[in-house]
């Protein structure tokens, strides 16, 4: 769609599919807990602190496009795939009561949110940033060429 | 320049997305309150609730109230008026939901008054003396008893109704409802079931405009 030296051998639709990633993952969670009123408890803040960002990041290093921007943006990305991860196996049960950073408020390991008997928030969460991350990674390489 | 609509346009799609979103879902969520209602009442209305406004009309309101809560007291001339103005179609239910520090008491003399056909008018005189019981939020029950002399109670009666175990049990039945139907802060309002999609003044009116065209 873009003339090759407009797209830095496709690293720009990387970046840009990335950032739409950013963009539903964030417009969903919201949807979540204003529209859906689930209360977010505070593993999912966490997460959040980590997504919206990238919101407003990402487009900042498109225009014009900065190689640079997985210094910036992989960081949050990461960081937030490791809390997903953390969040995922604390639903699961495989990390036992007592490490529960959040047991006043709104239990982390409730799940409000079920479709097909496996797809819930955190698993959305970490599909998300896992892909942020991969399309981050991949477009840093192909803009090297 | 290709890019930049392509960002500028993907902004615009995807907002337009949540909001048609939110409007789908809060119009099957009220569809879905409003059937729920249709098939069983109870976790809205129960047999001690105070009702006013003929039993035949086909809009009912039900209000989940605290008395030292400012902004019911606030809403309730609004109330008032749409039963005056629509005589016949409007009923009103009031559900006990004491969420401030000691109105627990002033609701209980609430439910006491029912229990001799006098809530309404004591309703009415505890929200006209709040400002002066329940000054910045903080209720003040004892205080109540000096402006509740003139609805013509018999207080004796009153005061030993409060402490029975059936107001308690009322009071505790109003709460567990609040719960269940999701209501956190006072007033919440259910029209036919329908929740307010969100919280206002005018929201109301709309809700309750919306209900009488499609019940009248």
């Amino acid at each position: 769609m873009n003339s090759p030296d407009s797209s830095h051998g496709g690293a720009w639709g990387l970046v840009f599919v990335s950032w739409l990633i950013a963009c539903v993952s964030m417009l969903a969670s919201l949807f979540f807990s204003e529209i859906m009123h689930v209360p977010p408890c505070v593993l999912c803040w966490y997460q959040r602190i980590c997504m919206y960002p990238l919101v407003l990041i990402l487009p900042i290093g498109l225009f014009p496009f900065d190689r640079r921007l997985v210094r910036y943006a992989a960081p949050l990305s990461a960081l937030g795939l490791l809390i997903a991860v953390f969040h995922l196996l604390l639903v699961a049960g495989y990390i036992p009561e007592s490490i529960k950073p959040c047991t006043q408020g709104v239990p982390c390991s409730e799940v409000h949110v079920q479709w097909f008997g496996f797809v819930t928030i955190p698993l959305l969460s970490a599909l998300s940033f896992l892909l942020i991350t991969v399309l981050l990674l991949l477009g840093h390489r192909r803009s090297a060429k | 320049m290709k890019q930049k609509n392509l960002v500028i346009f993907s902004v615009v799609f995807l907002l337009l997305a949540f909001v048609a979103a939110a409007w789908f879902y809060q119009s099957y969520q009220a569809d879905a309150a409003a059937q729920a209602y249709l098939r069983d009442k109870s976790t809205y209305v129960r047999s001690h609730t105070p009702a006013r406004g003929s039993p035949d009309a086909k809009v009912e309101i039900v209000e989940f109230f605290d008395p030292a809560c400012g902004t019911c007291r606030e809403f309730h001339p609004l109330l008032e008026r749409m039963l005056k103005d629509h005589p016949g179609k409007i009923r009103l239910y009031e559900r006990y939901t004491p969420l401030h520090d000691g109105s627990e008491t002033v609701v209980k003399m609430l439910a006491a008054a029912h229990l001799q056909g006098k809530f309404w008018p004591t309703l009415e005189a505890i929200f006209a003396a709040q400002p002066a019981w329940a000054p910045q939020h903080r209720p003040q029950p004892e205080l109540v008893w000096n402006y509740i002399g003139g609805v013509g109670l018999d207080l004796e009666r009153l005061r030993r109704d409060m402490s029975s175990p059936e107001i308690d049990k009322i009071i505790q039945q109003d709460l567990a409802d609040a719960r269940k139907l999701g209501v956190k802060a006072t007033p919440e309002f259910f029209v036919n079931g329908k929740p307010l999609p969100s919280w206002g003044y005018e929201q109301l009116k709309t809700l309750v405009a919306d209900e009488l065209s499609a019940a009248y």
